[in-house]
């Protein structure tokens, strides 16, 4: 017989398996995860916000055994996520309690507080640094130590150079009347991951479904968005930061005496003194304000701002960027176009979810392409349209 | 992370696995009615049978004995493979022989001996919802589920005969169920759909990446979506005799021969071939 049926499946596994972690260490080098954590930042970052899970350690681990591939990398975060119980949730987070490392607005070039570049490559000439060929950690060291002691020299003294509580810039437009007052929305958010997603999402759904999408997906549809696929006027980078966010949870031995406040909620009625402080988490904020037709309005056609916001993960701007694009594409649902189409948007951003459906291609479908075969003879046989006989 | 041996009996958390069975309790509770789910991201891929694996955990005890089969067979590398993540992490026993099995999680096949009630078939689905070919909005899709509004379905089928002559669904032909919902066998081939029809056994299915769980409970009405003057006709397995085990009006599959240019048949449920052949060597 000239075809073998796919058999034998435990063995060719075995092998196969073996065979990928040939591919691994044939160079006959281990990548330290430290290594892949401390050099492999933006990957890092990356795996991190498509993952949901916010480790650094855990993604450089996965980032090995993935052998750098952002898909496989992040498949293992979330079947990890899988097992983890939720012990607790945090505490909202104001997010002008951030500790900014960057900030930056396209809107306003004296914003309060002003404009931090921070650390990010918009200003890099990408040419190949030679130096890197070759660069050992005693080049390191060095380096560091001249560092550490020209930002010495350069602090501020005082409060001058305080980088949290900086004001928002869409405060100042709401202040100014130009963008619509919101009140604080202090509803517990649905958990994409304890409650499938039901189409109308809630916006705390959207949300969550769009800080973890495939960083490429969201960048694409956000620039599809830019061109012109939907209504969009140009929207402006109010306000884009990267910021550590301090994290608590509520005390879990205090008492619930104020419960009728958040009801079932404990996060919401939990003093924040008597909270315990996790640590931070970096995150990428971004908050484009774009123009827009005021409702109702039909003698003159005022304009009012309109904000869509985008955060995720690490230092992820490009992402975070395209998500509040998105977010406020979803806003204004327009099924004519697909970045104003939330069942669109939302079921397809996902990277587990598309890379897995995408590879299942690869899985043997022999019964289907059978029954198919059988379909499409059927439909050449000259006596096809009798179909007189049951099965 | 990396040894089995630190995550809980059978991979998920048991808070999970109540959650799993609940939506699956609700889904028994109304046939052929897809329940939301919230899926877990599982070891294996979104699309490779994550959904029929969340049941499997959910409902698998130390007692069971597990068969898994991926598109008709016990050894296809799918298979193997989840076989081997539910074995490693729960140590039950795994069997080919569909017989022994009390759960059977299967991609596209039901297996060709019947089932006993006191036997779970868990299939595998893809794509759960049997009106996605007429309408890509969910929202739209469960409407039509709450209205009873199976036009499209009946409209789809039609335009195939008036197009080609015939009902051209391959596999995953749409079934009624208890005269309500109608709704997608998962990608079985016709075959196997009047096995679907008062059977003794629970069937449940899962799609992990669409989060849905429905069932077809033991002795529930299941009837292929047809006319009157085109009834519902399963492949033609006229003809064809399985040249391992000489069985007829099973599945086969169609095996090429590269050298020689003839085509030949086996059947495509292994266990049941092997059966067979064991049978044979036995008499003879």
């Amino acid at each position: 017989m000239g075809y073998v049926a796919v058999k034998g499946g435990t063995d060719a596994i075995r092998a196969s398996t073996e065979r990928l972690r040939y591919e691994r260490l044939k160079h006959g080098v281990s990548l330290d995860v430290r290594q892949a954590r401390a050099g492999l930042r933006g990957l890092v970052d990356q795996v991190m916000s498509e993952a949901s899970l916010y480790d650094e350690p855990v993604a450089a681990h996965a980032i090995k055994q993935a052998e750098g591939s952002p898909e496989e990398a992040v498949f293992l975060l979330r079947a990890y996520r899988s097992t983890l119980p939720r012990l607790h949730t945090t505490v909202p987070i104001d997010g002008t309690s951030a500790r900014v490392e960057r900030r930056i607005s396209a809107a306003f070039k004296d914003v309060p507080g002003g404009q931090i570049l921070g650390a990010g490559y918009d200003y890099v000439h990408r040419l190949l640094d030679d130096t890197l060929m070759h660069e050992d950690e005693t080049d390191v060291r060095a380096w560091l130590e001249r560092w550490r002691d020209a930002s010495q020299a350069q602090a501020l003294p005082n409060d001058a150079g305080r980088l949290d509580g900086l004001p928002k810039v869409a405060d100042y437009l709401r202040a100014q009347g130009l963008m619509e007052p919101r009140e604080n929305d202090d509803t517990p958010p649905d958990d994409v991951t304890k409650r499938a997603l039901r189409i109308p999402a809630s916006r705390s759904e959207r949300l969550q479904v769009l800080t973890r999408g495939q960083t490429g997906t969201v960048t694409s549809l956000g620039y599809a968005s830019l061109r012109g696929y939907g209504p969009m006027l140009h929207p402006t980078v109010g306000e884009l930061r990267v910021a550590a966010l301090p994290l608590t949870i509520p005390n879990p031995l205090a008492s619930h005496e104020n419960e009728a406040v958040g009801g079932s909620d404990p996060t919401l009625h939990a003093d924040p003194d008597d909270g315990y402080y996790l640590g931070e988490i970096r995150i990428t904020e971004v908050e484009t304000v774009v123009p827009v037709q005021e409702p109702g309005g039909e003698e003159r056609q005022a304009l009012r701002f309109d904000l869509g916001y985008g955060a995720c993960f690490g230092q992820n701007e490009t992402k975070a960027i395209a998500m509040s694009l998105l977010d406020q594409c979803l806003e204004h649902p327009d099924s004519r176009h697909p970045t104003h189409d939330e069942e669109f948007i939302l079921m397809h951003v996902d990277s587990v979810e598309a890379t897995g459906f995408i590879s299942h291609l690869k899985l043997p479908h022999y019964v289907t392409f059978q029954s198919e075969l059988d379909a499409v003879r059927r439909t050449h046989q000259p006596d096809a349209v009798s179909g007189e006989e049951d099965a | 992370m990396s040894r089995h041996g630190t995550y809980n009996f059978a991979f998920l958390d048991e808070g999970s696995k109540r959650e799993i069975r609940r939506a699956t309790l609700k889904a028994i509770a109304i046939p052929g009615y897809q329940v939301p789910f919230a899926s877990r991201e599982m070891p294996i891929a979104r699309g490779w049978g994550t959904g029929g694996l969340q049941l499997t955990l959910s409902l698998i005890g130390p007692d069971d004995t597990l068969k898994v089969i991926d598109q008709g067979t016990d050894e296809s590398v799918n298979a193997v493979n989840i076989k081997a993540l539910i074995r490693s992490t729960t140590g039950v026993t795994t069997s080919d022989d569909t017989a022994e099995a009390t759960l059977i999680q299967s991609r596209h096949r039901i297996p060709d001996k019947p089932l006993r009630p006191d036997q779970i078939l868990i299939l595998q689905v893809p794509i759960p919802e049997p009106l996605r070919f007429v309408e890509p909005r969910e929202e739209v899709t469960r409407r039509l589920h709450a209205e009873r509004d199976y036009t499209g379905a009946y409209v789809l089928l039609f335009e195939q005969i008036m197009r080609h002559g015939d009902v051209t669904t391959g596999a995953d032909h749409p079934v009624e169920v208890h005269d309500r919902y109608v709704m997608a066998p998962s990608p079985i081939p016709r075959i196997d759909n009047p096995k679907m029809d008062h059977g003794d056994a629970l069937i449940l299915l899962g799609a992990g990446r669409e989060k849905k769980i429905y069932a077809v409970p033991p002795h529930t009405r299941v009837t292929s979506l047809a006319f009157d003057d085109h009834p519902f006709r399963s492949e033609d397995v006229d003809g064809r005799t399985c040249e391992l085990c000489g069985a007829e009006g099973v599945f086969m599959d169609e095996i090429q021969d590269a050298q020689h240019g003839g085509t030949s048949f086996r059947c495509n449920d292994t266990s049941e071939c092997l059966a067979r052949m064991n049978a044979h060597a036995r008499t003879s």
